[in-house]
């Protein structure tokens, strides 16, 4: 017996807090315009009209980190890039999130060397991880659906803690 | 070896008593490091090379002396030759007088070169490091610097990887 029998069809519905929070979080997550190699070529490919990343809400890329909820790292980080991802991450608002996309953002990929990070989780703190050399357009969506599934999945109570 | 190419190498061999190798038809000039700047003086000057093409080293380690060879590739656009001038330099901490009175574009190069080998360019005017960032330990591109910055993290070693990775904090 909830209040839309009561209310007939007056086109109400009733929900939890976080459930309506997660639901308006994701669905409309702004990625940050930001690629640093080859998987900025796929992350175009995945935004353009062949695999259209606006079915899911992202259709628009902000050029500031200002106004992006979602850090996508399309790229190996060199160590000189490394303090200048972490300052665009922290002048991200909260919340936020990050995608660690292709292996070499990951886990250094084939730069095991002296000028590439070895994953960018050393970095900042990263939600996905997709794989791949560079991961095909899917991917990238197939990692942004996974996030919005761990972003609905978030309860009130741990975001208290942190 | 080219005619033209055939009077500077004498001309340098006079000069600085310098001695030279050929390698298809490539002339390799080896100048003492005290000698350098006058050499490349000489050729910019009086034998129309106007352009430093290339500046770099190689390390023989663990050879010593000479553990590294400086390297200048002169181009002369006006004679169409090329010649290679080569400064063997001993031990650890090697130093080298810089170029950058001669050609201007010495100054990048030789910070490259301090930067990847730790050859120091003495009375450069601005001897930073160029690519790697400030506070990096060593020199990359010397061979006795380690080649693998970190064990790649496989199923069987995950977890002893995951307890040493320095993970970002929020």
């Amino acid at each position: 017996m909830g209040v839309e029998q009561k209310l007939g069809d007056m086109g109400v519905l009733t929900t939890t807090l976080e459930n309506f929070v997660n639901w308006s979080r994701t669905n409309a997550m702004w990625p940050m315009l930001f690629g640093l190699a080859c998987c900025a070529i796929e992350m175009m490919a995945a935004q353009a009209s062949h695999f259209d990343m606006s079915r899911f809400g992202m259709e628009l890329m902000r050029a500031s980190p200002r106004q992006s909820d979602l850090m996508i790292v399309a790229g190996r980080v060199s160590r000189k890039m490394g303090p200048v991802l972490r300052r665009l991450y922290d002048q991200m608002p909260e919340p936020k999130w990050v995608i660690a996309m292709g292996d070499c953002a990951s886990c250094g990929g084939v730069f095991n060397n002296y000028a590439i990070v070895q994953g960018v989780d050393e970095i900042v703190p990263v939600d996905v991880y997709v794989a791949g050399c560079p991961p095909r357009p899917e991917a990238l969506i197939h990692g942004v659906v996974t996030l919005y599934e761990k972003v609905k999945g978030e309860k009130f109570k741990d975001l208290a803690k942190s | 070896m080219d005619k033209k190419l055939e009077t500077i190498v004498q001309a340098l061999q006079e000069n600085f008593s310098t001695t030279f190798e050929e390698f298809r038809g490539e002339v390799h000039v080896f100048v003492k490091a005290e000698n350098i700047v006058d050499a490349l003086t000489l050729l910019r000057d009086k034998y129309d090379f106007e352009l430093l093409s290339a500046m770099t080293a190689t390390d023989y380690w663990p050879q010593l002396s000479p553990r590294f060879h400086v390297i200048y590739q002169l181009t002369s656009l006006a004679k169409n030759l090329s010649v290679q001038l080569r400064v063997p330099l001993n031990g650890d901490q090697p130093k080298i007088p810089t170029a950058t009175r001669v050609y201007e574009i010495a100054n990048w190069r030789e910070r490259e070169l301090l930067d990847m080998f730790g050859i120091e360019p003495e009375g450069h005017p601005d001897p930073r490091r160029i690519l790697m960032p400030d506070g990096t330990e060593g020199h990359p591109l010397r061979r006795d610097y380690p080649l693998g910055y970190e064990e790649p993290q496989f199923t069987f070693n995950y977890e002893e990887i995951d307890l040493q990775k320095p993970y970002a904090k929020e």
